[in-house]
């Protein structure tokens, strides 16, 4: 056999996971890892899964936008505190369902949350009482922080404000979302956040085949963003997007107006970070200020950078590799876990700026072809300098 | 509101805005002068502190009749070991990732978070204190009313002293024209004979030098714990970007004007609805003027 | 006055005080090409940059086909039919030269319109048409990073003809191209100048002698002079100015 032909022969394979990529993932997600965890992991994969959403967005405005968002906890946390607003709700109108609900019924104040009572708060808030109704809470997931996401983007990037503003603008928002859900006990439930639910629409949250049932939408939900992702980036949307990535300048004299284009990718990452947020809720059983401020905003940046920026699927693999660690971490040696992830993130950036994503790409490819594809042609990937 | 509160107020505006002219004053450095974000600087202030920390705990043990004076070896000690390391760190990571910014905003946080995790397992993960001075102890009893504490004039006369120093390298020695060569233009610095590599890595390590010695003041405000860093970054970063990056002067004002916001926002509504409001007002300054309030008009 | 497609008066723009542009006026017509050259700093490129939209004048006005440009931002503009060429080849590097061509396309440029847009056998054709014009038929699937200087320079001609613009603005088109590849642009450049008007900065005087119609010569922001390359060759103010052009 000719040399070049043996090569071709030990690369079948990796070409072959190259096609089949979503196909091989969405059999890890759907088949392998259901059948293969008991509830309490599933459960745990749920929740990894549901940070996955926000790497998936990640991907879509870093890696092809040029967009680093360092707030995407901002929108997550939108979804989540949404969804658990509607579960609380739920547990505190079936006030026998549980003692902390019948408290709030104790003190006289019925179908009210128990951290609202317990904070004097007299009145459920007026922007509490939609959340009663699941045909509100749902469409507001979706399209709340998607519009609150587009407003703030293409507000400030028809100013042309540069990437590394913004990047201090993603930063300082989630610091002050933090910083006002935690100052507002009364309404928010503070540093504690919001929990205690116990069903969804009557459906019992603690029983295993809710969790299971659970686990699978969450999973085919982030199987759908990866392909509406892929939808866009292969669609002339995306190609402008990479355009812009690379010379933004340029794109507006060939007629398109990048404020647009940048607005609308920030706002389908909003999305998906929101319904993560929200299947999050669902799964974990709380919405909490821990997960909306800066350090875990930049931690899922993290999940996409080692998944590779460039790849969706990538991204999925990335947040489950770095979840699974840090629960591994915690379990065994807390106190190296931040040793961990901070060496993660230097030689990420460092020597493997493609993530998982560009490994698979050298194998396939070998490794001297894939050296070209490492970073996109001649480019800077941030400021469209050369 | 009385005189007095008046003057308390302004003194404590005064006080705040020293404190971040310090703190930013490193950043400004590294951020405005280079280009580069250092998500660790927070670190570097925390590292400035324990070194303040271990100073007094040397002297604590081996000169104990020096006490008094442990405290001005203790800043300069910080200066050299942040500089240190700050030399250090731009010859091990940062000069990799120029014109990298968003990448070097990641590498420089992981950095910080594994600087945190060593405070916390080397040093303890409680917040420590330093011993008082007791030369600093005690308030400058203006009237019998009004009384100004030791501690923060000292930290306001370190402010200026420091800007001076800093003024005066930049703009009256050879090195600081060399460093505002290569920022300006790095090709033809480098043709004229100027080594840029040493430029670089010395004018990040004063920025880090800087943060050192802010942090080190700090301890006679405020203990210090792993997390103490990342309290400060945020303000810190706040600071330099509104004031306009390529600017020091604007640094110098940004740090004034947050000053008296957070001293007057703190007066009137909650520590951290004061917060939230601040960085509020930062996004819509940031809006209006992208480039920061005071920087120069860009050509063009 | 109704063939003028550009009218530019008392355009005037001015850098911490310089004044790189000075109360400029100059029609262009339609189908006309006109090569503006001077020497450095004169401000032909900051003349280019206020057409199309990248700086904003002091003050003047600068209409095309009767809208005002100075008050329109970049892609307004250049949806309005203005194309602009710059000084060094400006490219998605990151993009085939098909993808680059087909990107160029000037329709459905909007946010829904790109998501679901769909090439059409008449966009291939067409495609495939300009990037035979520009000499890049064999290179449509390469990236365009690695394409060589002059066939950057080429496609991004390409991708302004694409665009289908009524007015092109071209700056030093042929810099850094060998002789054979100048004399291709030259002939490029005349095919292409039909049906449009052309506004072209260039050095290289064999260049303009080939293909202009009219010349404009800017000095320290003003007209200097203006007219055919003779007139203006001959023209004692002009040969003054450069001192042997």
């Amino acid at each position: 056999m000719s040399a070049k032909a043996m090569q071709r022969k030990s690369m079948a394979p990796w070409n072959f996971i190259n096609r089949h990529a979503l196909t091989i993932l969405a059999v890890l997600l759907l088949v392998v890892i259901p059948l293969s965890l008991e509830s309490f992991r599933l459960g745990l994969a749920a929740k990894y899964l549901s940070f996955g959403f926000c790497a998936v967005g990640i991907v879509l405005i870093w890696g092809y936008g040029g967009i680093l968002s360092l707030g995407q906890g901002v929108f997550f946390g939108l979804g989540s505190y949404m969804m658990a607003m509607f579960l609380k709700l739920e547990a505190a109108a079936n006030a026998d369902s549980s003692s902390s609900t019948a408290l709030s019924a104790f003190f006289g104040q019925a179908g009210l949350p128990d951290f609202m009572a317990w904070n004097s708060v007299e009145k459920l808030p007026w922007w509490w009482e939609p959340f009663h109704y699941v045909g509100f809470t749902i469409p507001a997931i979706l399209i709340i922080p998607a519009l609150v996401a587009f407003v703030l983007a293409y507000v400030n990037f028809r100013k042309r404000v540069g990437p590394v503003y913004f990047s201090i603008i993603t930063l300082a928002l989630a610091g002050i979302m933090a910083i006002v859900i935690i100052g507002q006990q009364g309404y928010t439930g503070g540093i504690n956040g919001i929990t205690d639910f116990k069903t969804f629409m009557g459906m019992d949250l603690d029983q295993d085949r809710a969790k299971v049932i659970m686990y699978y939408v969450t999973a085919v939900l982030l199987l759908l963003t990866v392909i509406i992702g892929r939808f866009i980036l292969k669609s002339r949307l995306g190609k402008v997007l990479v355009a812009i990535r690379d010379r933004e300048d340029r794109v507006r004299f060939s007629g398109y107006d990048p404020a647009m284009f940048k607005a609308f990718v920030f706002s389908v990452a909003a999305l998906f970070s929101a319904i993560g947020g929200a299947m999050f809720s669902l799964q974990v059983g709380l919405a909490s200020p821990s997960l909306v401020g800066i350090v875990p905003s930049i931690e899922m940046v993290i999940y996409a950078a080692v998944g590779g920026r460039l790849s969706l699927i990538g991204a999925v693999y990335g947040t489950l590799v770095v979840s699974y660690a840090k629960t591994f971490f915690s379990e065994n040696f807390v106190q190296y876990w931040l040793y961990f992830i901070g060496l993660l993130f230097i030689v990420v950036v460092m020597f493997l700026p493609g993530g998982l994503a560009s490994l698979m790409e050298k194998l396939r490819l070998g490794k001297k072809q894939a050296e070209t594809l490492k970073t996109p042609v001649g480019k800077n990937l941030e400021t469209g300098s050369q | 509101m009385n005189f007095d509160m008046l003057a308390m107020q302004a003194f404590t505006g005064l006080s705040v805005f020293t404190i971040l002219m310090l703190m930013a004053l490193g950043l400004a450095i590294v951020f405005g002068l280079m280009g580069v974000i250092n998500m660790a600087h927070g670190e570097l202030m925390a590292m400035g502190a324990y070194t303040t920390y271990g100073t007094a705990i040397l002297f604590e043990h081996y000169f104990p009749n020096f006490m008094g004076v442990y405290f001005l070896i203790g800043i300069v000690l910080a200066f050299c070991v942040t500089f240190a390391f700050g030399y250090v760190l731009e010859r091990g990571l940062i000069r990799f990732l120029y014109q990298r910014p968003l990448d070097t905003m990641l590498a420089t946080w992981g950095l910080s978070l594994i600087l945190q995790q060593t405070y916390r397992q080397f040093i303890s993960p409680k917040e420590v204190e330093v011993p008082t001075v007791s030369w600093l102890q005690g308030a400058w009893q203006v009237t019998d009313t009004l009384s100004f504490p030791l501690s923060r004039i000292f930290i306001i006369g370190l402010a200026i002293v420091t800007s001076a120093s800093v003024y005066f390298l930049l703009f009256k020695t050879r090195w600081g024209l060399r460093i505002r060569a290569v920022t300006q233009n790095r090709t033809i610095s480098g043709a004229v004979g100027i080594n840029t590599e040493r430029v670089d890595a010395f004018t990040f390590a004063l920025g880090c030098g800087l943060a050192g010695i802010a942090g080190s003041s700090f301890t006679m405000l405020a203990s210090t714990g792993p997390v103490t860093g990342q309290s400060y970054i945020v303000d810190t970063f706040i600071v330099v970007v509104f004031g306009g990056v390529e600017n020091l002067l604007g640094t110098i004002a940004s740090a004034f004007i947050m000053g008296q916001m957070q001293s007057w926002f703190e007066y009137f509504m909650s520590g951290s609805m004061a917060r939230a409001s601040i960085l509020l007002l930062v996004i819509i300054v940031l809006y209006f003027r992208p480039n920061g309030l005071f920087a120069s008009k860009v050509r063009r | 006055m109704s063939t003028e497609i550009l009218s530019v008066s008392d355009l005037t723009v001015s850098f911490d005080g310089f004044k790189a542009v000075d109360n400029l006026s100059l029609f262009v017509e339609k189908d006309e090409l006109r090569c503006v050259i001077g020497p450095n700093g004169a401000g032909k490129t900051t003349l280019l940059d206020m057409i199309c939209g990248k700086t904003k004048p002091s003050s003047g006005s600068i209409k095309f086909k009767g809208n005002e440009l100075t008050k329109t931002t970049e892609y307004k503009i250049t949806r309005a039919g203005v194309g602009r060429k710059f000084q060094t080849p400006s490219v998605y590097e990151d993009l085939t030269v098909w993808e680059n061509l087909e990107l160029s396309y000037p329709k459905q440029r909007g946010i829904a319109a790109a998501l679901f847009f769909k090439s059409t056998p008449e966009i291939n054709e067409r495609v495939n048409q300009v990037a035979q014009e520009m000499y890049l038929k064999d290179e449509l699937d390469t990236k365009a990073g690695t394409l060589s200087h002059g066939q950057k320079q080429w496609l991004e001609i390409g991708m302004l003809l694409m665009q289908e613009p009524e007015l092109l603005l071209l700056d030093e088109p042929v810099a850094g191209m060998s002789a054979r590849e100048r004399d291709l642009t030259a002939e490029l450049l005349n095919r292409i100048s039909k049906g449009r008007s052309i506004i072209l900065i260039e050095h290289d005087m064999e260049f303009v002698r080939k293909i202009a119609h009219r010349v404009t010569v800017l000095h320290q922001g003003k007209v200097l002079s203006e007219g055919s390359m003779d007139q203006v060759q001959n023209d004692p103010k002009v040969i003054e100015t450069y001192l042997g052009l």
